[in-house]
């Protein structure tokens, strides 16, 4: 018993969580609030999560939204971190490419949306193209910024110890540059769950988000709720999947500061 | 291991500099910051461009890659390489030249040795002391067996005490590996104490290279006088070891203790700053203590230069301004001076570089 308090002891964190639930249940059943019927009670949702589960009906457009995340982020993120390389190591690479670089990413992911139909059509592609911008600027400027960052003295350094130049940029600059990238990848992979719904609730018909358009439709308000808490828990597993990488990776040397040499 | 020359090397902080620096020495660049020390480590480490020529043993090595010049360089801020351990930083240049596995790890063991630290192989430089770090990176410089050794004031950032126990140990490994290595730092006391010569660059130029009692006691113009500081010189007539570490000296009639064990001294040192002036009377047993008269007061920028005559010596003094402003100081005004022992440097007579003791 001790045993199992001590294990569920790290889990304290959701109590507001539970507070906050039971309050949703006692207020969606009280029925003093006028226009009750759009609050769902909360155990009224998960019966739909159930429902939906049980169906395949969640299943199946959660899948498809999965995919596209997946192709979609892991294409951009490689993309970025190939061209941040690129541009991070290389001067002349990033004089030229700097330029249309700045020109395209301050516009929003979403305003792509009309000129990809257009252009690709409604199909799988589509999102998997917003995705893949969407994810793609972040992390090519993480590491651009992080390749940039990495102190000269490291370079020098590895130089003096006879490393050619590919040699500095694989065993030195790019390890060094990780933080950088991670945080890049780690914004984005929550970045690429809100740009894919927001994709499908405009032009495709499969989804989490065309879920959701075809719940607001029928005012199926439960429905939309279990779609919006699949959507946080994503997000959230998606941070914090790259997060624990990060940390995987690099807490064996930062765990001062990288730069107290 | 071999000679370096510059031939009429010049950059941005360079300015025409020629200089042979021997097989095997210890040769250590003094300036103060700002002066193109580093800049000449770099040209000789190939991290800078340079117009001119600069050769091992003979041979131009302007057109060697900086991974090519078998150099190893032992920044001023270390540049342990943060993500990789000790041994990993240590190994690093063998990984690069390929080494099998087990001759690297002999490798790294015996490195680990020499500069003892084999408790620290698997710890990140985010977990080493200061001292710790330098000796990794002083492994780390030596890894590959590299014919020059090259060091940017790599004792600045340690306290006193860890610096000088460290200063002793660089220079016994470097005597031991006969490498050829240029030291640089801005700390005179510092450079005396390592170096087999010295050069003096000021404002991009080398002004003077000699050994450091001559550098010390003949600087060769105004400009390395000054940087120098213009130490006081006085020749002794007789010493007499006490014990303890100490020597008493007479010098033109002032006995003086000094921290000295061991053959004749025949002449000291002590710079301006380091002789400590009072109105009144110091308190305690009165050594190295004496009644001086001021002949000549000479305002320099934050700081005044007091001539000074004790029994027929003449000592010159050096306060801050704002010191010097809180005091009643006139020509031919008696005062009371102390000479701190421990800023004393003694000098024997024969002439090896060798043969001192390192004070500061």
């Amino acid at each position: 018993m001790i045993k199992i308090l001590k294990r569920l002891k790290p889990g304290w964190g959701l109590l507001p969580i539970a507070i906050f639930l039971a309050l949703w249940e006692v207020i969606a059943r009280v029925d003093v609030l006028p226009g009750n019927f759009l609050l769902p009670p909360f155990s009224e949702v998960v019966a739909e999560f159930y429902h939906l589960s049980a169906s395949g009906v969640l299943g199946e457009n959660f899948l498809s939204s999965l995919i596209r995340v997946l192709i979609g982020f892991c294409a951009g993120s490689i993309a970025g971190i190939v061209i941040g390389t690129v541009m991070g190591w290389n001067k002349v690479a990033d004089r030229a490419l700097n330029p249309l670089i700045s020109l395209f990413y301050p516009i929003p992911t979403l305003g792509w949306i009309p000129l990809l139909m257009l252009w690709i059509g409604i199909n799988e592609m589509l999102p998997i193209t917003l995705i893949f911008i969407c994810s793609f600027f972040p992390v090519l400027y993480n590491t651009v910024t992080g390749i940039k960052n990495v102190d000269r003295d490291y370079i020098k350094a590895a130089r003096s110890l006879g490393a050619s130049d590919m040699k500095v940029l694989t065993t030195v600059v790019m390890p060094l540059a990780l933080p950088n990238i991670f945080t890049g990848l780690r914004l984005e992979a929550g970045m690429a769950w809100r740009v894919i719904i927001a994709a499908e609730m405009v032009a495709i018909p499969t989804g989490i988000g065309a879920l959701l358009m075809r719940a607001e439709s029928l005012i199926r308000i439960d429905i939309i709720i279990v779609c919006l808490i699949v959507l946080a828990i994503m997000c959230l597993i998606f941070e914090r999947f790259f997060a624990y990488l990060e940390n995987r990776i690099t807490a064996r040397w930062r765990q001062h500061a990288v730069h107290n040499i | 291991m071999p000679s370096i020359t510059f031939k009429n090397v010049r950059n941005f902080a360079c300015r025409s500099v020629d200089l042979e620096i021997n097989d095997k020495e210890f040769l250590v660049l003094l300036g103060p910051n700002g002066s193109g020390k580093t800049t000449l480590l770099n040209a000789i480490a190939g991290h800078v461009e340079y117009q001119g020529n600069v050769l091992f043993d003979g041979i131009s090595v302007d057109r060697t890659p900086a991974s090519k010049r078998g150099v190893g360089y032992l920044f001023q801020n270390l540049a342990l390489f943060p993500h990789l351990d000790v041994a990993a930083n240590i190994a690093y240049s063998l990984k690069i030249q390929k080494w099998p596995q087990d001759k690297t790890q002999d490798r790294v063991n015996e490195l680990l040795e020499l500069v003892n630290i084999k408790h620290l192989a698997s710890r990140y430089p985010a977990h080493l002391s200061g001292g710790e770090k330098q000796r990794v990176a002083l492994a780390r410089a030596l890894a590959a067996s590299p014919e020059v050794l090259l060091l940017d004031e790599p004792l600045s950032s340690l306290d006193a005490q860890t610096a000088k126990y460290l200063r002793t140990e660089l220079k016994q490994i470097q005597r031991r590996l006969g490498i050829t290595t240029i030291y640089v730092t801005h700390d005179l006391m510092e450079a005396v104490n390592i170096a087999d010569r010295m050069a003096v660059i000021l404002e991009g130029k080398i002004e003077q290279v000699d050994e450091p009692e001559k550098l010390l006691f003949f600087p060769c113009n105004e400009r390395v006088s000054d940087f120098i500081g213009a130490p006081n010189i006085l020749d002794c007539d007789y010493c007499k070891s006490t014990g303890q570490g100490v020597m008493e000296v007479g010098c033109g009639g002032l006995k003086l203790i000094v921290p000295h064990d061991g053959s004749v001294v025949h002449k000291i040192a002590i710079l301006p700053r380091h002789v400590y002036v009072s109105e009144d009377k110091p308190r305690g047993p009165g050594v190295n203590s004496f009644m001086a008269k001021v002949t000549e007061i000479i305002p320099r920028n934050d700081t005044v230069r007091i001539q000074l005559e004790v029994s027929n010596n003449k000592l010159v003094a050096e306060i801050p301004y704002h010191i010097y402003e809180e005091m009643d100081l006139d020509t031919g005004k008696e005062v009371y001076i102390i000479l701190r022992m421990r800023r004393i440097r003694v000098f024997e007579n024969r002439d090896d570089s060798n043969n001192k003791t390192g004070i500061r």
